[in-house]
């Protein structure tokens, strides 16, 4: 804290209160936070979901979202009272001294204009430039945040961009007027590993070359490592502690910051293949697919996994993994290869498949939220599986929906009657696991199981994962783009690229290198706690030789998965 | 654009195809009415001779899949047969009336889309407000009254009491443009405020539905202006059902406006086709429904059509 003076205090809000308005009564969302930001300082706030990050981030500016306000305390911004000032006081704010970058991108650019008619809509309304002079000075932050094409890409549609490009375009938008502050809500947690190096190394540029203060918001600690001054620790609305990153990360004072430092921890014993001649449960051999009408997803895709192993099916957005989880479930037919269960071919279309092949494929989604009927009670949820697959009926299935319960750790007597949105994310994604154990299957497809869920809770999820495996002897194909998960819990390993399968192999021996290239790209653009790591491998790489730029620097001309725009 | 133009051929050929069906539909229903066009021409006092006499000329008594076919064959060169009441080819009975009903749609058209846009946005920046719920009811009220009712009203203050407009929009041939919409005035007013609640409510729904996109969040974020946020980031992006509700009412401005004709003695179609029905004068019948259909298809087309174009992902391909 010794960097930063009294006199250069930016904003300062103190015993700051929201609350949120839920089922017809105002709750408390912030109970009471305080907080002080210097010029020129980089604060991240950190916490789970439901901690209250977003909701202080958009109170910086004044702003409180539809159903929730601001109920008491002070937020002082250079000298400006926000929570008396008059509506059209605060609009004068936003966008010229104070900025907001969003989580996504994609979503948060207006689809219906160009990127670079956004960028210059702030600066031409609060008159600080003309449009042209917008314009040049947009084409330059672009050059700045390193976008291919600076004087080009602008005029595009926001759909004709890829993700990693959008954020860096809305970090240069937030850059328009030159504020003092600009908030930073999540604005990498949707991106790849290796395209959210690029935006974090961006944003850090431009706000150190601008001297300007921002709240770095997110739940990734390693991120926030790398970007924050001082670190602030949020927990259901209130402050744990805050300290300088270093410290923080050094010598946390609080039980909870220990629990969330310690999350990346579990780890099991890696198993190896059977020995004695087993067949593999499931056998991807030589597979194409692709979508009607358009190109290849897949090309010649082979992998094996053996009973009671879990492989890890790793690579960026759009490499092809969901498609080969779509393949072997029946529901893209593959337009070469096949698929073998324990050595027997597999119908390639799901219709064709009997009752005890379907059994086999079970899936777990990403969203759970999305994957659970939210008008069905658990118990047919679950149920439902139980009867097709298995024919029980009555007693029987109350009582094997019983057992599923248990087996997930929910106590059938409270949960058995509910509705899928009165449980919390972790929960619903248990009911999950549960609902694809009721076909009493010997393989699950785990589609990224825990990408949206926070640390500890995946942490649950995962332990629990692993405890089915040994206990019922179950497979698992592991989709994920989360390289810690894989260290958690993967047994082999197939790295995915563009739709091939670039390299495989047991775990630690693709942790151990030499890697092929993009494993090699994939491994090292995984954020550590390490507070210079950020700095260490921009060294390494060369600034101008990280995400995309790397990728088109070791690939052939014509291949650059990172261009492929947003869908 | 090439998709664009696929696709526009795509949805015409669609439409083509549905107009076919209609026509089936709309020759076999008319075949299921009692009697036919002899028998109601000549009325309870013809003997059995005379009517065979003309089923004969009109052909009446060959098979329905012939005359059907006979009928479609001229329909598509523009030859929808003779009346059979007065004698006339079918195009000269209903052309000019069809004439006069596109005149009227179109007048009450270029008030009532531009104004129930304006008063959507304006209802949808200032949503909740006192000017909101009183344009709510206002144009509820109007949608709710029947044309008939609303028509008289207005005869009864802007023609009767305060003699501005005339009562009877009666039209001929020789009259100046700016008569003609002196004339047609009352009509087209009674026609503005049956369709504009509609349009208006559905742009005030397109655009709040989109209040919680986090691009009108960025937006506000950014300083924009309330108006503005409306204007320029929602608008754009609502055009798709907003086009598609002024389509439909385009199309009932054509197609549903029988009422008001006969309220105000307007000499359009609808009119044609009720007088039509009670002569038994199946080939109008069957010409002015085929035209009906044929109007609703390609509204319909025009909004799909529209709506894509408004879209910058087809517009602008990546």
């Amino acid at each position: 804290m010794t960097k930063f003076s009294e006199k250069d205090v930016l904003l300062r809000i103190k015993d700051l209160q929201i609350q949120g308005y839920s089922e017809e009564t105002w709750i408390d969302i912030i109970k009471g936070v305080d907080l002080t930001l210097h010029r020129g300082e980089v604060l991240g706030l950190i916490g789970e979901s439901g901690a209250g990050k977003s909701t202080i981030g958009a109170a910086a500016m004044g702003y409180a979202r539809d159903g929730t306000r601001i109920s008491g305390g002070s937020i002082e911004f250079d000298g400006m009272e926000l929570t008396t000032a008059t509506e059209g006081e605060k609009r004068a704010l936003r966008g010229s001294r104070i900025a907001y970058v969003a989580q996504s991108a994609a979503a948060s650019f207006n689809p219906a204009h160009k990127i670079i008619d956004q960028h210059t809509e702030a600066p031409v309304q609060y008159r600080i430039q003309k449009r042209m002079a917008a314009q040049e000075d947009a084409m330059e932050l672009y050059e700045r945040l390193r976008l291919p094409n600076p004087g080009e890409i602008g005029f595009r549609y926001p759909h004709q961009v890829s993700g990693g490009q959008l954020q860096r375009a809305m970090t240069a938008m937030a850059m328009s007027c030159r504020p003092d502050l600009i908030i930073f809500d999540e604005p990498t947690t949707a991106l790849d590993v290796t395209t959210q190096i690029e935006v974090l190394a961006a944003i850090r540029d431009i706000v150190d070359q601008f001297n300007t203060a921002a709240i770095y918001i997110t739940h990734d600690l390693a991120v926030v490592a790398q970007m924050a001054d001082t670190i602030k620790v949020l927990l259901k609305g209130e402050e744990v502690e805050q300290a300088s990153t270093e410290q923080m990360l050094s010598n946390p004072q609080e039980e909870y910051t220990k629990s969330l430092w310690a999350v990346r921890s579990f780890q099991r014993d890696q198993k190896s293949r059977p020995t004695d001649g087993t067949p593999p449960i499931i056998s991807v051999k030589n597979i194409d697919a692709s979508y009607t009408g358009s190109a290849k997803v897949l090309d010649d895709v082979s992998f094996d996994i053996y009973p009671g192993m879990t492989v890890a099916v790793v690579g960026e957005s759009g490499s092809g993994k969901s498609t080969t989880a779509r393949c072997i479930t029946g529901l893209l037919p593959p337009s070469k290869g096949e698929i073998l269960f324990k050595g027997e071919k597999l119908p390639a279309k799901y219709t064709d498949r009997n009752k005890d092949q379907l059994r086999q494929a079970q899936m777990i989604y990403q969203m759970a939220d999305t994957a659970l009927n939210p008008k069905v009670q658990i118990h047919e949820i679950i149920g439902r599986p139980a009867q097709f697959y298995s024919g029980l009926k009555g007693g029987d299935l109350k009582q094997r929906v019983d057992e599923l319960l248990d087996l997930i750790e929910l106590d059938p007597a409270k949960y058995y009657y509910r509705y899928p949105p009165e449980l919390s994310g972790g929960q619903k994604q248990r009911i999950g696991i549960a609902r694809a154990l009721a076909a009493e299957p010997e393989f699950i497809i785990c589609d990224e199981v825990t990408s949206a869920l926070d640390q500890l809770v995946a942490e649950g999820i995962l332990k629990l994962l692993d405890r089915l495996q040994q206990d019922l002897g179950l497979a698992y194909m592991f989709i994920t783009h989360d390289l810690a998960t894989v260290r958690s819990i993967a047994d082999e390993v197939v790295v995915m690229q563009q739709g091939k399968v670039v390299e495989q192999g047991p775990k630690d021996e693709m942790f151990t290198p030499p890697h092929h290239p993009y494993t090699d790209l994939l491994l090292s653009s995984v954020p550590e706690m390490d507070p210079n790591w950020l700095t260490t491998l921009l060294e390494e790489r060369g600034v101008d030789n990280v995400g995309e730029a790397a990728d088109v620097n070791q690939d052939p001309p014509d291949g650059k998965a990172e261009d492929e725009p947003t869908k | 654009m090439g998709d664009l133009t696929r696709l526009v051929l795509k949805r015409l050929g669609y439409g083509l195809l549905t107009l076919l069906v209609v026509s089936i539909l709309i020759f076999f229903a008319v075949e299921l009415l009692p009697g036919d066009v002899a028998e109601a021409v000549l009325g309870q006092g013809a003997t059995p001779e005379t009517v065979q006499a003309m089923r004969d000329q009109l052909g009446l008594d060959r098979p329905a899949v012939i005359r059907y076919l006979e009928w479609l064959g001229g329909a598509v060169t523009g030859d929808f047969g003779v009346s059979a009441v007065s004698g006339d080819p079918v195009m000269r009975v209903i052309g000019a009336r069809f004439v006069n009903t596109l005149f009227l749609a179109a007048y009450a058209a270029v008030i009532a889309v531009p104004f129930a846009i304006f008063l959507g946005v304006l209802v949808a920046l200032l949503r909740n407000s006192v000017f909101d719920r009183v344009a709510n009811v206002m144009t509820l009220t109007s949608i709710s009254s029947p044309e008939f009712f609303l028509g008289y009203i207005l005869i009864l203050y802007l023609a009767v009491k305060l003699p501005l407009f005339p009562a009877i929009a009666s039209l001929s041939g020789d009259m100046s443009f700016g008569d003609l919409l002196h004339r047609a005035f009352l009509p087209a007013l009674t026609l503005v405020l049956v369709v504009t609640a509609h349009m208006m409510r559905m742009t005030r729904a397109a655009i709040i539905n989109l209040l919680a996109s986090p691009y009108i969040e960025m937006a506000r974020l950014k300083g924009v202006k309330p108006w503005r946020v409306i204007v320029k980031h929602a608008l754009p992006n609502a055009w798709a059902p907003i086009i598609n509700v002024v389509a439909l009412n385009l199309a009932y401005l054509i197609t549903g406006v029988v009422l008001v004709e006969v309220v105000f003695v307007y000499p359009g179609i609808g009119q044609a086709l009720v007088d039509a029905v009670a002569k038994r004068d199946f080939p109008v019948v069957q010409a002015a429904s085929l035209i009906f259909a044929a109007t609703f298809i390609l509204l319909n087309l025009a909004a799909d059509v529209g709506a894509i174009l408004t879209n910058p992902r087809l517009r602008h391909p990546k």
